[in-house]
């Protein structure tokens, strides 16, 4: 019997089981859980305030009080439940910003880079001008305009940062627009628009969804940034920048109050970017 | 006196027991052209990429001896093996377009390995270029040097990969199918360069191509593969006066040979391959048993 | 018998992209310098040259990838030259292109029975899950091969797959650009052979490119050489292999390696 499988080997070389994909989703879905479930897990009222439980230490150092696991902050409040409370706005703001931004951006930059034309002409110039704009200056001149508040966030972030989507997807969209099975897609009698879709979509989606992870980082500490200039959300609703801010200023005597939000931050963006790189890895057919 | 002799080199994928290479061997004299030749993917490239050292990194070698010189490469550590390697062999490569550093200019390219590796200085090493791009009928050696590859066409880039590839005079160069990307007429000019370069220089050739035709003109010797295994070795005359296995002599009827196009472009018969595969299945059972034992 | 294609004068030029003035448009270079010849239905036609002949961008003309800028081609009597998409869309049944690489002619991120289904769901054709499966068993691949991906198939398998998608729409006219310059030769060997017989069972009318006369030898019944644009050569094969008129075709014949040690190669 003539081995006509054409096996030479190739599919036989499989990637590493996804470690980055499990340890990043992980603690995403753990977050994301928690912030779901913070009302009934959260050990105490974030916004409780008791001057008499100010700066307490976490439970595992002396003179700590039970049911303050990670300690205090200096008007008295539970880090811990302010940390899950905090979560929600981070991955919310994650969440739709990141999409918006990215489905603006991505089918500008595939419109531009497959269409080419006075298409691509109008959406590089758009994309040359608006990025010219200093972004944190732009940022904080519309929220100005807006006002603070949930919305004026996510607008701030997809204004700025649909050009990062734009300019890459356009790259790559050109980069497949020359290849021969986009021609024989003409060949076969496939409009424009249609090849668009079903030819060159598929192989611009993986750097989509890496930038889209990335991009999910991006406004978590973008959030925080502005959280942390006071120029976030207007009520009292414990964020992840501003218990930063606070806790900047008792470093000293009490370091908790800065450090837990911290590594939350860091460890949240840290596995939106690793979730977009395992993914890719995971799903992506050319690279299994 | 061989040069460069290879004796019973296996390979296989990393992390699997896919065999890449199976107990091959042969031998290259000094000055002489040896062709290696086989359809894609049995293993021809292999073998020379790992008599320099560069095989990917998925491939892994389990046992065999690359003897260069009379020094065993495999039993060297890997400084050492790169630092014999760089002194005494170099690549001609198949494609002319990646293989040079379009953000480059050409004259670094070819002066880089014999200014940082073998420490010439600059002047010496850019004569040499020169005096090179000459010998490879390049008009205007200066101008070239000066240009990006994105200038000049496929034939010229091909020539500046020969040139380099003789540039610090190698007693060795492994050849990976250096025509292949190249119209029928510029191969021919690529062929007689190579062939009167190798002859001038005195370069021992490991000639890798899947084009008998090619073979006959350039080889002296030849090893046809099939499956990572060496299924013929043999003198180019005898092979083409009569090819002793059943698989050469159906590669040959496969070659297009335009004189006499009855006899050409037969594909090679099922039973020829089923046969070869049945050869390397028997390698394989008594290869497996040896080495259960030993 | 009638003609299928006729090509008149044909003109192709294309902007210079790396001569374009800041302001204005992009100087034009010529590369289809005035075409002329005729395939007849059911003939197999050779188009060779070196490159920068213009044999690719003549192929890409006759299957209207590019739009001429002089002269004109009819396909079937019809004049296609200015044809817009719309009008051109249900021509292109009957007209298809296989290309040189495999791998970047196979969208890498689809299954090869997508890849052959598409044209036949963009024509209307009913039953495409059958029609994909007998255009597998017809270019000799196992049908199971239909659920893999590009990537995990063999250049000579990814050519045939190329082979299916073409001849799924069971079209009169097939231009094959270069299609086996990158195998090795059984590869060759199988995907010409298999050319061959499809000509013959479907009633193909064929346009071989080709760099390599030798190939061409077994497989077209006429052969028209071109040299930057122009054709120098246009003779039955026999003829052109036995008596060469132009200097150039002498040059591309001479230049061929034949598995011959004694041949006189200078």
């Amino acid at each position: 019997m003539v081995d006509k499988s054409g096996a030479d080997g190739r599919s036989l070389i499989r990637r590493r089981a996804g470690l980055k994909l499990w340890l990043s989703g992980g603690w995403l879905a753990t977050l994301a859980l928690a912030a779901i479930l913070a009302p009934w897990i959260a050990p105490q009222d974030p916004l409780a305030q008791d001057l008499f439980l100010g700066r307490l230490p976490p439970v595992w150092i002396q003179g700590a009080e039970p049911g303050f696991y990670l300690g205090t902050d200096s008007l008295g409040r539970d880090v811990l439940s302010r940390i899950l409370y905090g979560a929600r706005l981070a991955l919310i703001v994650a969440l739709v910003a990141g999409t918006v931004t990215c489905v603006i951006g991505a089918s500008l930059g595939l419109l531009a880079g497959f269409l080419r034309g006075w298409v691509d002409v109008v959406i590089s110039r758009a994309i040359d001008i608006w990025m010219a704009f200093p972004p944190v200056l732009f940022s904080i001149l519309l929220i100005a305009v807006m006002g603070p508040g949930l919305q004026s966030i996510i607008l701030a972030i997809v204004v700025i940062d649909w050009t990062r989507f734009a300019r890459v997807v356009r790259a790559e969209a050109m980069a497949q627009g020359a290849m021969d099975y986009v021609a024989s897609a003409q060949v076969a009698g496939r409009g424009r628009i249609s090849t668009m879709l079903t030819e060159i979509l598929p192989n611009v989606l993986p750097t989509i969804i890496a930038l889209l992870t990335l991009e999910m980082g991006i406004a978590v500490i973008v959030e925080a940034i502005l959280s942390f200039v006071n120029l976030s959300i207007s009520t009292d609703d414990p964020t992840w920048g501003g218990m930063i801010a606070e806790g900047r200023t008792s470093i000293h005597q009490a370091w908790w109050v800065l450090i837990f939000p911290l590594i939350t931050l860091f460890l949240t963006v840290l596995s939106f970017s690793q979730l977009g790189e395992g993914l890719k890895d995971r799903f992506d057919p050319v690279l299994r | 006196m061989s040069f460069l002799t290879i004796t019973g080199l296996s390979a296989k994928l990393r992390g699997t027991s896919f065999p890449i290479l199976r107990d091959v061997s042969l031998r290259v004299s000094a000055g002489e052209v040896h062709g290696l030749v086989g359809e894609s993917g049995a293993g021809k490239s292999m073998i020379g990429k790992a008599v320099l050292g560069i095989l990917p990194t998925s491939v892994e070698i389990t046992k065999g001896r690359i003897e260069l010189d009379g020094v065993d490469l495999l039993s060297l550590t890997p400084a050492e093996r790169r630092r014999r390697i760089g002194a005494t062999a170099a690549l001609i490569p198949q494609d002319p377009l990646t293989a040079l550093n379009p953000s480059r200019r050409i004259g670094p390219q070819i002066t880089d390995r014999l200014v940082d590796i073998l420490k010439w200085p600059r002047s010496r090493a850019e004569a040499r270029a020169r005096e090179l791009l000459a010998e490879v009928q390049i008009p205007d050696p200066d101008r070239v040097m000066r240009s990006y590859p994105h200038e000049l066409s496929g034939g010229m880039r091909q020539r500046i990969l020969i040139a380099s590839a003789f540039a610090a005079e190698p007693k060795l160069i492994v050849a990976d199918e250096p025509t292949t990307a190249l119209d029928v007429t510029v191969q021919k000019q690529i062929l007689k360069l190579i062939a009167e370069m190798q002859a001038r220089h005195g370069t021992a050739l490991l000639f890798v191509t899947h084009d008998l035709g090619v073979v006959s003109k350039v080889c002296q010797s030849l090893s046809v593969l099939y499956g990572g295994k060496v299924v013929e070795a043999t003198g180019v005359r005898d092979f083409f006066r009569e090819p002793a296995h059943a698989y050469s002599r159906a590669l040959l009827a496969a070659t297009p040979k335009y004189t006499d196009p009855a006899a050409s472009l037969t594909p090679v018969p099922e039973a020829v391959i089923a046969a070869v595969q049945a050869e390397i299945a028997a390698h394989d059972r008594t290869h497996d048993r040896s080495a259960r034992r030993g | 018998m009638a003609d299928l294609y006729t090509v008149e004068n044909l003109h192709l030029s294309l902007p210079d992209m790396t001569k374009k003035p800041l302001v204005g448009a992009a100087p034009r270079i010529e590369i289809l310098k005035g075409i002329s010849f005729t395939l007849p239905k059911g003939e197999i036609l050779g188009v060779v040259g070196g490159s920068g002949s213009g044999k690719s961008t003549l192929g890409r003309a006759m299957v209207r990838l590019l739009e001429p800028t002089g002269g004109r081609v009819l396909f079937d009597g019809q004049d296609i030259t200015h044809l817009e998409e719309p009008d051109l869309c249900p021509l292109r049944r009957r007209f298809q292109m296989i290309f040189q690489d495999p791998m970047s002619s196979l969208n890498p991120r689809h299954r090869v029975g997508q890849i052959i289904a598409a044209p036949l769901a963009l024509h209307g054709f009913s039953d495409v899950g059958a029609r994909v499966l007998d255009a597998l068993d017809h270019v000799g691949l196992p049908r199971g091969f239909a659920g893999r991906y590009p990537h995990e198939l063999s250049g000579g398998q990814r050519q045939r797959v190329g082979i299916a998608r073409a001849i799924a729409l069971r079209p009169e006219f097939i231009l094959a650009d270069e299609i086996v310059s990158g195998l090795d030769v059984s590869s060759q060997a199988q995907v010409l052979n298999l050319l061959e017989g499809l000509v013959k069972e479907l009633g193909l009318t064929l346009a071989f490119i080709s760099h390599d006369l030798s190939v061409i030898r077994r497989l077209c019944s006429r052969v028209l050489v071109l040299y930057r644009g122009e054709v120098v050569e246009n003779a039955a094969t026999a003829e052109v292999f036995a008596a060469p008129k132009a200097a150039y075709t002498r040059e591309l014949l001479d230049a061929i390696p034949l598995p011959d040690p004694d041949q006189v190669w200078a």
